[in-house]
């Protein structure tokens, strides 16, 4: 057998659609250049200064910055459970409700309108990361012990648990006060970039480490390809797949500390609506099977910037925010439609033809 | 003879990237006849195939149904031409009934009568002496049955031509017997049969005509009776083959010290896949095998010693000290390998490449926090790829695009790459042309004489005999004889397996 060597420059163009990266890359691109010809105002970045005097940067990119990182936090953890379990989870924003809800209820206690927090920041974010990786530990047992299918598994807390969330502080609404509390989901002084965004960056870099010196992504690909070979190689499915959900709970808990600190209060039904379908979209932007097996981490990150820029592109275009979904699926289904493997395959065949053929 | 053709295929040419996969192959299946298409792995049998059923679109070449020219671009126009196939892989829903099975993909009308399509499905399974019954799920029948209903369910569709891709490889000799008879009532009948297998003595039983393939050409046509076996064997490698002969000799016998605990040793193991709790052991350096026929429990015998179904009690030595064994990684941490039986849902990944199916175990042995760095993963894996010999693109290569044997070979070499001190091989020679089923057989007995322990099971009973030096024989999920020296012959075997050998 001849190794299909490329030559360089002919495929080229043939290589590079066939990159995974190559959808979510053009697409962010086709959406900033469907901007410049409209309005490139769009690019416009502004330095102003906030209530209090401190330099805050304004604009759309800042906009897409912002909330694609939140985005971006949850498509990490989506994109290890689709891959582990083939399947989604629906449960994401309800998650969110309740972490937010615990880390008020730890930072505020009964009192609604607390003068100091009854505790660090950090230590209570360690409590609500506990309380969302138990939530997260539960859908996995339904998945992984279970072996309810994980949308259905998942429907269960979507379902239940903004009610939880409101139980959690007795139906009250909190309310901080403490400036210092806004920094997670605003802007620490001095710094003009958005906290959400570094945030994010963390996160990324943690599971790169994690992705480099643990075998989290071969145990992960295999449980999802095939889970009998993988039992048989000595590897725990049921512990991988609940591992994936407990991942995705931490995520789910650092933008639940985004959210509550941005708003410094929380509303039950409301706060991160629907985010669970962006996360699963930017999953499947980034051209990674939803029925698991092979992922690609930074496709689905990529993925989640490009639905945000979607997003606030639809908004500056005054979309009224009950059409909004509408629009969006429009062009979320050319998107996925075009990233879909079958499709790439077609793309890539009308592609120059590597030489290989010949020289075999 | 032009009367007489059923199909032609003249010129056929194909290539994948980097492959020719097909150059210039003609074939010719004429009524009534059984025509073995015969060849190594990656010899182009399969793709001929496809091409003929339209899994693959042909560069090049015609085919011809009758005398008339046929395009055929999807299963569904090879099965309106008449060309019905039966894959080796199960290719139907496990979870319809067997009916629905059966008549899945040809319903033409909306309005379906289920109670006339269920008693349509009864008629044929009894006429084809198929154990089944219509309304059963398809998933509660024997692997063998579901074979079974495979055909049942080609024959049933008016085909001139029948492709049986490998269908004996997971059947008995019974059920063989019985698919035999199918296979001349329909040649009678006046149906063309092409017969891929790797048994040779199938071939000599049913077939009429050979083509031999080789590296993607045709090497020729020929009768049966113009064609001794060494002659075919020879033809399909392209060289004359003294390797069949006595392979055992060539290697000495591990000499074992005396007073050495046996390397592994079960007393009263039983699991859940329904067998009786037996007593095992093995020596270093010894070659012993499970054999009896298919469903007595051979292969679940295998699987409790690795602990790959659950165990349900029985006492385990390692080297002469007591261990538990209760998951598969606590008997590879004991220098245990398991090459399972079914290798598409057991043993290959398939999606991930060739190099990450190699280094599975041994990762997994070292643990969550010491990945292979992406130099030792490559050196390893190209290692591995030369010892062996794997036919693959690259390292890179997706297993599952790999033929059976060359997948087989990757599974092998990621238990080889544990270094176990007890390898345990089931079926690993299922679906492998005759080449490197002997390199495979040669490796055992090469590893054996270096000292490593090896359990080998196979249904081919003369490949055990040349293999193994002790023979355990297992009858309905229970132990029933084992045999070594002198009686490891055909016969004796036989009687042990039919029964009625032991007081």
């Amino acid at each position: 057998m001849t190794q299909n060597k490329p030559a360089k420059g002919t495929n080229f163009l043939a290589n590079l659609t066939r990159n995974q990266l190559f959808i979510p890359v053009a697409a962010l691109l086709l959406l900033l250049v469907f901007n410049l010809i409209m309005d490139p105002n769009f690019f416009k970045i502004t330095l102003d200064h906030n209530s209090v005097g401190d330099p805050v940067l304004s604009g759309f990119l800042i906009t897409i910055l912002d909330s694609g990182s939140e985005l971006a936090i949850l498509a990490i953890g989506m994109t290890l459970v689709t891959a582990a379990t083939g399947g989604q989870d629906i449960s994401v924003g309800a998650a969110i409700a309740i972490s937010g809800s615990v880390l008020l209820r730890m930072l505020c206690g009964s009192n609604t309108r607390p003068e100091t927090l009854l505790m660090p920041v950090l230590v209570a974010f360690v409590i609500t990361c506990v309380v969302a990786m138990l939530f997260g530990a539960f859908n996995g047992v339904l998945v992984a012990v279970f072996q309810i299918q994980p949308m259905i598994a998942t429907l269960i807390l979507y379902t239940a648990g903004r009610s939880i969330a409101a139980w959690i502080n007795n139906n009250e609404l909190p309310i901080i006060s403490e400036p210092s509390f806004g920094y997670y989901g605003g802007f620490i002084p001095g710094i003009p970039v958005p906290t959400p965004f570094f945030i994010a960056i963390i996160c990324v870099i943690l599971i790169a480490l994690a992705l480099k010196f643990t075998t989290l992504r071969l145990y992960t690909q295999a449980v999802g390809i095939n889970e009998y070979s993988a039992k048989l190689n000595g590897l725990n499915p049921v512990f991988i797949k609940i591992l994936s959900f407990v991942i995705l709970g931490l995520c789910v808990a650092v933008v639940g500390l985004i959210k509550v600190s941005r708003f410094q209060t929380i509303n039950y039904s409301v706060i991160a609506k629907d985010i669970e379908m962006d996360a699963i979209l930017a999953v499947a932007l980034g051209g990674n099977a939803l029925s698991g097996g092979k992922f690609n981490m930074t496709a689905s990150i990529i993925g989640a910037y490009v639905i945000q820029c979607l997003t606030t592109t639809l908004y500056k275009f005054n979309v009224q925010s009950d059409a909004l979904p509408a629009y969006k699926a429009i062009v979320v289904i050319a998107l996925v439609v075009l990233s879909a493997p079958i499709v790439r395959e077609k793309l890539s065949a009308l592609m120059p033809k590597p030489v290989a053929k010949e020289v075999a | 003879m032009a009367d007489n053709v059923v199909l032609q295929m003249r010129n056929i040419h194909k290539s994948f990237p980097g492959v020719k996969a097909l150059q210039g192959v003609d074939f010719t299946l004429r009524k009534g006849e059984v025509h073995a298409l015969m060849g190594e792995n990656g010899a182009g049998k399969s793709t001929l195939i496809k091409v003929l059923t339209g899994v693959y679109g042909k560069d090049e070449g015609q085919i011809s149904m009758e005398g008339k020219e046929v395009l055929i671009h999807s299963p569904q126009e090879a099965q309106k031409n008449g060309i019905s196939t039966v894959y080796q892989e199960i290719t139907l829903c496990p979870n319809l009934s067997v009916a629905e099975n059966m008549y899945i993909g040809r319903l033409d009308d909306i309005y379906q009568n289920w109670k006339k399509m269920n008693s349509d499905a009864d008629k044929i399974l009894q006429s084809l002496d198929i154990p089944a019954k219509a309304t059963q799920q398809l998933s509660s029948c024997s692997l063998a049955v579901q074979q079974m209903v495979a055909i049942a369910r080609a024959v049933d569709t008016d085909c001139k031509v029948l492709i049986l891709d490998e269908p004996t490889s997971s059947l008995d000799e019974q059920e063989v017997e019985k698919l035999f008879k199918l296979m001349r009532d329909l040649k009678a009948r006046g149906v063309g049969i092409v017969f891929v297998t790797h048994f040779l003595d199938q071939v000599y039983e049913i077939c009429d005509r050979i083509t031999v393939m080789r590296d993607g050409k045709l090497v020729g046509e020929f009768e049966i009776e113009t064609l001794p076996r060494v002659q075919l064997v020879s033809k399909m490698l392209g060289k004359e083959l003294d390797d069949l002969s006595d392979i055992q000799g060539e290697y000495s016998t591990y000499q074992n010290k005396e007073g050495e605990a046996p390397v592994f040793e079960a007393e009263g193991l039983s699991s859940d896949a329904g067998i009786r709790p037996f007593d095992f052991h093995i020596r270093k350096g010894e070659v012993n095998g499970f054999t009896g026929l298919l469903g007595s429990g051979r292969s679940e015998s295998v699987r409790a010693i690795f602990g790959a179904d659950r165990i349900l009690g029985g006492n385990v030595k390692v080297n002469g000290k007591p261990v538990k064994i209760k998951k598969p990684i606590d008997a590879m941490k004991q220098g245990i390998a398991y090459l399972p039986e079914d290798r598409k849902r057991d043993g290959i990944v398939g999606d991930l490449s060739v190099r990450d199916n190699i280094l599975l175990a041994q990762q997994v042995l070292r643990g969550f926090l010491k990945p292979f760095t992406k130099a030792e993963a490559d050196k390893i894996a190209d290692e591995y790829i030369k010892l062996l010999s794997v036919k693959t693109a690259s390292a890179d290569t997706p297993i599952k695009s790999l033929s059976g044997g060359n997948q087989q070979k990757v599974i092998l070499a990621r238990w080889l790459l544990t270094h176990p001190e007890y390898l345990i091989l089931d079926e690993p020679t299922r679906g492998i042309d005759v080449g490197t089923k002997v390199d495979i057989q040669k490796l055992v007995l090469k590893l054996a004489s270096e000292g490593m322990s090896v359990t080998f099971i196979s249904s081919e009973l003369d490949e055990m005999l040349r293999t193994c030096s002790r023979l355990i024989v297992m009858r309905d999920g229970r132990m029933v004889g084992e045999l070594s020296g002198e009686d490891l012959n055909q016969n004796k075997v036989m009687n042990t397996i039919a029964g009625g050998e032991r007081e």
